[in-house]
């Protein structure tokens, strides 16, 4: 890596460690019980909260950061962008928002990487990229990384985070749920071996596609995981939900996931899986 | 008709429902009950019947006709148990190499505790999966309202066909213009920027054809007349599938939803 593209801005490549340098405050309050702490000590705390153990929303890149062995990621497909192809109004000004907003061109980072040695096909969607909507590109992007782990001969780990399908791409957005779940399938008959890591929150066309669709589905603790929204649902049946209710540990006990497994042993988890179907 | 207005046209009652394309197209149609799992969910009609000769699966989603009927059949809008016997059904027609025929007209899947404790996105996932490599066969109709991922679960087909006044959307226009706009009065605004009419779909490539419609359905001999062309146009569609190689229908049933999507390199 030259000097120069240390400051480039909005530096698209995990692999050559670029960052989006923005000046923001360096204190973080937790999502879950407001406590401030200096990034260091968060960082160090795998993005969960050191007093109450709730958890920072994890960018894309941060995941692959805590998650690839070091200087193994390589992207792939990182310019993709997508097309107002509806001529949506006010989409065009929402997909400059969001690449502004979080440094990256759409809403999922897919690439290689080797996770405690093992080789692996990996893709962690954008929870700042229009709420990780999925359109053509994150459509596109995920199948084609299926598409080549079938080729390769290589599993899949996935980190879902999603609102859905994406509203502004109009029904081209719910093809891709279709086109996505032919590729895993594809994967899955040819051997090939899938891991999804359910995070807060995964709703809609995501949920009712590529989510739930692992060999092995697992998610963090306390992720909203669901078809509908709550709104929605609260709204359709006029009364209030339980308290847990489409939480990772109420579909734990309704047996739609293997595990729920706390951040911290992600990364041993997911090597361990991926040793088992070498 | 404005597209909002289709829209409120395939709602309002005044449309033949999956139950009466059963009866006019095909006969000796013999329903059959049951996901195997849990309960029999009566938002989605299925069984065998005959095409002409030709015995085929026949799924649809049911609305209901009058209020009673209605409420019996859930309005269209499905629990995962009724996608889950759409699939067992489609599973049983493969294994007798029958053509699956499904009839599309939901609002959407069922929104509600129930449904999310038995798991409608597993659900709706697996029957997309599933249904891309079922070596059967597959035709689907949007007869009235396509909504949604509870929409497109019956619909990853070889060919989905639409009638002309149906649509077929990734989200209903009201909770997008809530959504965006929080304001589900400008629902109108949102049918037209979303292009969920048949002929938009048609032109983005979605579906491969428009079912002309009669004016009227309830006059009885235009209806006669739609239910008799569209039961020629199936006889011969359904016919064209089931010569076709196996290999090489799932390999085009799987490009045609590969295809889908608008997307650019960007050089910067």
């Amino acid at each position: 890596m030259d000097l120069k593209s240390l400051f480039k801005k909005a530096g698209n490549t995990l692999e050559g460690g670029v960052r989006v340098v923005k000046k923001r405050s360096s204190t973080l309050s937790c999502p879950r019980c407001g406590s401030e702490y200096d990034k260091e000590s968060v960082l160090k705390n795998y993005w969960a909260c050191p007093r109450c153990g709730g958890y920072f929303r994890m960018s894309a890149r941060r995941r692959l950061r805590f998650l690839c062995d070091e200087g193994t990621f390589r992207e792939l497909d990182g310019d993709l962008v997508s097309e107002d192809i509806l001529h949506f109004p006010g989409y065009g000004e929402k997909l400059a928002k969001a690449t502004e907003k979080c440094g990256q061109k759409e809403g999922v980072l897919c690439g290689t990487c080797k996770i405690d040695g093992q080789n692996t096909c990996i893709f962690a969607m954008e929870p700042d990229f229009m709420m990780g909507s999925m359109g053509s590109v994150v459509g596109e992007k995920i199948t084609r990384l299926f598409e080549y782990a079938t080729e390769q001969a290589l599993p899949v780990v996935g980190f879902t985070v999603s609102g859905g399908a994406r509203m502004q791409e109009g029904i081209v957005s719910l093809m891709q749920m279709a086109k996505v779940s032919g590729a895993v399938k594809r994967h899955s008959d040819a051997g090939g071996f899938y891991l999804t890591v359910i995070t807060n929150p995964t709703t809609g066309g995501v949920t009712a596609s590529f989510a739930m669709l692992g060999d092995v589905i697992i998610a963090e603790p306390g992720a909203l995981i669901g078809f509908a929204g709550p709104r929605v649902i609260e709204q359709t049946i006029r009364q209030s939900l339980p308290k847990g209710f489409q939480r990772s540990d109420f579909l734990l006990s309704h047996g739609f996931l293997d595990a729920v497994v706390p951040r911290q042993e992600l990364k041993d988890f997911i090597g361990k899986m991926l040793r088992f179907h070498v | 008709m404005t597209i909002y207005e289709k829209i409120q046209y395939t709602r309002s009652g005044k449309r033949p429902t999956a139950a009466a394309y059963v009866d006019a197209i095909f006969h000796d149609f013999v329903q059959l009950h049951g996901d195997r799992r849990y309960g029999d969910d009566s938002a989605v009609i299925g069984g065998i019947a005959l095409l002409g000769d030709t015995p085929v699966t026949v799924i649809g989603i049911e609305k209901g006709t009058d209020t009673k009927d209605k409420i019996q059949h859930n309005f269209g809008q499905a629990n995962p148990e009724g996608y889950r016997k759409a699939l067992r059904l489609m599973r049983q027609a493969e294994k007798f190499h029958r053509p699956v025929i499904t009839l599309v007209d939901t609002a959407g899947a069922s929104c509600g505790i129930g449904a999310e404790e038995r798991g409608q996105g597993s659900a709706i996932a697996e029957n997309l999966y599933e249904m891309m490599t079922l070596k059967t066969p597959i035709l689907s109709m949007v007869i009235g309202e396509g909504g949604s991922g509870g929409a497109l679960a019956l619909a990853v087909a070889d060919a989905v066909w639409m009638l002309e006044n149906a649509y077929y959307s990734v989200v209903s226009p009201e909770g997008c213009a809530s959504i965006l706009w929080k304001d589900s009065a400008k629902a109108a605004e949102a049918a037209q920027a979303l292009r969920p009419d048949a002929q938009s779909l048609y032109e983005l490539g979605i579906i491969e054809k428009i079912i002309p419609e009669p004016e009227d359905f309830s006059q009885e001999d235009a209806k006669k007349t739609f239910f008799h062309s569209l039961k020629e146009d199936l006889s011969k569609e359904i016919c064209r599938l089931q010569k076709e190689d196996l290999d090489v229908l799932l390999a085009a049933r799987y490009e045609k939803f590969r295809k889908v999507g608008a997307y650019d390199r960007n050089h910067h």
